[in-house]
């Protein structure tokens, strides 16, 4: 059976042209390269704010910027990364991929789909007018607890909760879409089980997201209120109570970051096969594992709490909670491993990313395993140990998974290959200096030094430089990889339409560069 | 293009989402410049360019539907998108009611001394008991009168109950093709939705000038007043599709396996609905 596509006339052939043509796309590669340009220039943008926070790490002391300048930056980095970089990223990704792989024509969704982008770039632009704002921008942490964040913020508080609030909106649009359509869009004969991963983590990342989303809009909406209308959720005085904020934000928070995660691993188990030439190892224990991941992040979210204060009950439950989570990880792990195992491998950029993805990610896993553990958490929450945690899940998690995908995907995007040589030096650039930057702190976390203060106690000296010094070269390693996307999307070798030797899926059937409009009649899947 | 032949229909390109995001920028960033003393001039600006573009958006979307281009495949789509943003829905008040309980349940009872809490009512809060309502150890608000449950809020319960019936009744007029049940139906929902929104209004000046009861007064205040004011802006937005509906089924727009945004609107009615049982049973009942 074959399903033919209609559209409306107005863009029967290719793509039309001019401004507009991105302003009012329906076309769900338009929008996917939308969302990877605005991911990456919120990359470079939250990047200069880390070159911040290590020049001023840089040597102890305070020297380049002041204090609250400081905090501001920490807390625009993060949520910068994580609103504005990572989450458009993968949404990206699967824009471009997801209707690829599951041969369908396009987002179910599409005008929606649409809407979901276009409130990034505005979102983004009221984040960062608090900058300019009179008591400067945002500065209690990423993590905005209250009464920081009620009591003793600024006035462009207000203006953050709103972006946060559009930020939502569009995130839950965009996950609406990618339910809608796995579930109603598939080519015929394309079974949930034949998925390929990636579709299989989206999928599962975006009831995640429909899931928590609101309850973060819940939460900054209860700060706007308890800030300018006179309630007191989070206020001991009327009965309210701060650490209430904690326990919203984490259980929004948690399950947050394997948003972020879980389409990265799809990402992975994506490349792996191609460069193994094997198929994926224990494919149905990774949706599997995928979704008991997702169940359990909504039950450990206190994790992140162990300090601030429950019962001891509680604290025990979610240690034990947290410590469960790597039961699923770790069968990732091992079935990447025994993918590649005996695999005739060879080494092209995508698959040195994922390799390295697969390491320093499973070396941030034991951090998060060792924080897990509730006593031994007492010291190291709040240093930079937690720091090296988290920027290992994230950094050489989810950021190189998205570098990985571009190397990997860019020859179907663009038609061109990319340049071997750059890619390479990329990756090794970059996974050297990355863990120069971050292994460091883990030695600087365990030592107690603190996260988000400007100056350190001369111990930490050393450490910091060589991390400061490891981040200017990372942040420069990012600079590198404009040029190597430029000159892909200007011209390199013509890619073939399977691009890589081991490849497998939907998507490599169809030629390279994809043209506009794709699957119009649905392929035979077998 | 028509739906004969199976295919899926790839709207054009469209410029409403842009419209609604400036919209939404307009709007949002206004309000938080108006909380800091600017006019409301740019809020204002930003929520009529959001109704233009909802108006155009939903337009096109039933001109789409009306001349045939949609097929099964397309209301499907809708479908889930429709059932999942109620979900989201869902997830947001869930976060409202969690907050509730966790503030009867534990942080009230810890301000009083509860767990392994006596240092700090002793010394934080000397004397505070834990009773709910409250409006806190701080007496935030001052003396107050909590709402029961017995007079407005339960002839309430029971307005949003029958309109959970005649809107069902509706259905079935519409499912079997009898346009006047169908009227009638709608037409007795949307009364009674806007009948509940008067007697809450009621409710909301009797709390502020006879109780005492505002959204400073405390956790109970602001517990109370942000569940049932959100749970009010919904039965509001809900009145209103209903009211679209109700206009859309007397120029005769729905058929008997063709009405998508009729079914739509009965779901997020009931959603509405339930959340309301929840309000009765937790915030005023369970005093
Ligand atoms: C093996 C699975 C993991 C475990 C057991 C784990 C455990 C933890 C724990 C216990 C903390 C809190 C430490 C503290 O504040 O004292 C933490 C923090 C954090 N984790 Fe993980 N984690 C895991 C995986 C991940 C992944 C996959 C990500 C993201 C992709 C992630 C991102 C974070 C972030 C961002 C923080 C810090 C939040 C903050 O306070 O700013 N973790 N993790
Ligand atoms: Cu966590």
């Amino acid at each position: 059976m074959s399903t033919a596509t209609t559209h409306d006339d107005h863009h029967d052939h290719g793509a039309p042209s001019g401004l507009m043509r991105w302003v009012t796309t329906t076309n769900h590669k338009d929008i996917g390269t939308l969302y990877l340009w605005f991911a990456f220039i919120m990359l470079l943008i939250g990047g200069a704010m880390a070159m911040v926070i290590r020049a001023e790490l840089f040597q102890p002391g305070l020297q380049v910027v002041d204090p609250n300048f400081f905090n501001t930056m920490t807390t625009m980095h993060g949520l910068i990364m994580v609103f504005g970089a990572i989450m458009p990223g993968m949404v990206g990704l699967a824009n471009w991929q997801i209707p690829l792989m599951i041969g369908a024509p396009d987002m179910a969704l599409p005008r929606m789909n649409n809407w979901s982008f276009w409130i990034l770039p505005f979102a983004g632009t009221m984040l960062l007018s608090t900058l300019f704002m009179e008591g400067g921008g945002p500065a209690f942490g990423w993590t905005f607890y209250a009464p920081l964040s009620t009591t003793f913020a600024p006035a462009s508080t207000d203006f953050f909760i709103f972006a946060i609030h559009m930020l939502g909106f569009s995130s839950i649009m965009g996950a609406i879409n990618i339910i809608a359509t796995v579930l109603n869009m598939r080519a015929p004969g394309m079974t949930l089980m034949k998925m390929p991963l990636f579709v299989w983590t989206w999928f599962i990342t975006a009831f995640l997201l429909i899931a928590v989303m609101p309850v973060l809009a819940g939460a900054v909406t209860m700060m706007l209120t308890d800030r300018n209308f006179g309630t007191s959720f989070f206020d001991a005085a009327g009965g309210g109570d701060p650490v209430l904020f904690q326990h919203v934000f984490w259980f929004f928070g948690h399950p947050e970051v394997y948003i972020m995660i879980l389409p990265a691993f799809g990402v992975v188990s994506e490349i792996i096969p191609t460069f193994a030439r094997k198929k994926l190892f224990g494919y149905s224990s990774m949706v599997y594992a995928t979704a008991s991941i997702a169940f359990l992040s909504f039950i450990v979210y206190a994790h992140h709490m162990f300090t601030t204060g429950m019962p001891v009950a509680g604290e025990l439950y979610f240690m034990y909670a947290t410590i469960m989570i790597a039961v699923p990880t770790a069968v990732k792990v091992f079935n990447w491993t025994a993918t590649m195992w005996k695999g005739s491998m060879t080494f092209e950029t995508p698959m040195l990313w994922a390799i390295a993805f697969v390491f320093l990610f499973t070396i941030g896993g034991f951090t998060g395993l060792m924080m897990g553990i509730a006593p031994a958490d007492m010291q190291y929450h709040d240093t930079y140990f937690i720091v090296a945690h988290f920027h290992y899940v994230l950094v050489t998690g989810a950021l190189f998974s998205i570098i990985a995908a571009f190397y990997y995907w860019a020859p179907k995007w663009t038609g061109h290959m990319v340049d071997e040589r750059l890619g390479k030096i990329h990756f090794w650039w970059s996974v050297i200096s990355v863990n120069v930057l971050f292994f460091p702190q883990h030695f600087i976390g365990l030592a107690g030094m603190p996260r988000r203060i400007p100056d350190y106690s001369l111990q930490f000296a050393d450490w910091n430089m060589i991390s400061s010094l490891g981040g200017f070269a990372f942040g420069l390693a990012q600079v590198f990889f404009i040029y190597v996307i430029i000159k892909t999307i200007r011209g390199g070798k013509a890619a073939t339409a399977e691009v890589w030797e081991g490849s497998h899926g939907l998507e490599w059937t169809i030629p390279s560069p994809a043209p506009y409009h794709t699957f119009e009649t649905a392929p035979e899947v077998k | 293009m028509s739906s004969s032949n199976g295919g899926y229909y790839l709207p054009a390109p469209s410029h409403w989402p842009i419209v609604g995001s400036v919209g939404m920028f307009l709007m949002l960033f206004g309000f938080a410049s108006f909380l800091h003393g600017s006019s409301a001039l740019v809020m204002s600006a930003g929520a009529v360019i959001i109704v233009v573009m909802l108006f155009g958006w939903f337009g096109t979307v039933i001109n789409e539907s009306l001349s045939g281009k949609y097929n099964s495949q397309v209301d499907t789509s809708f479908r889930m998108g429709m059932a999942w943003f109620i979900f989201s829905e869902v997830m947001f008040f869930a976060a409202f009611f969690g907050v509730l309980f966790y503030a009867r349940m534990w942080s009230i009872p810890w301000l009083a001394g509860g767990s392994n809490n006596v240092m700090t009512n002793e010394l934080l809060w000397p004397g505070f008991e834990a009773v709910w309502p409250t409006n806190g150890p701080g007496d935030l608000g001052g003396d107050y009168q909590y709402m029961g449950p017995w007079g407005i809020p339960a002839i309430n319960t029971l307005l949003l109950l029958s309109s959970g019936v005649t809107i069902t009744w509706a259905h079935w007029g519409l499912k079997k093709e009898d346009r006047t049940q169908l009227i009638l139906g709608l037409m007795a929902t949307v009364a009674l939705g806007v009948v509940f929104l008067g007697f809450q209004a009621y409710e909301y000046y009797h709390a502020y000038t006879d109780l005492n009861l505002k959204l400073t007064t405390g956790m109970y205040g602001s517990t109370f007043f942000m569940l049932t004011g959100f749970h009010g802006m919904h039965v509001t937005l809900g009145v209103t599709m209903l009211f679209v509906i109700l206009i859309r089924s007397m120029k005769g727009h729905f058929t008997e396996e063709n009405h998508f945004a009729f079914e739509a609107v009965a779901w997020y009615w009931h959603f509405v609905d339930v959340v309301w049982l929840g309000l009765f049973v937790f915030v005023y009942w369970l005093v």
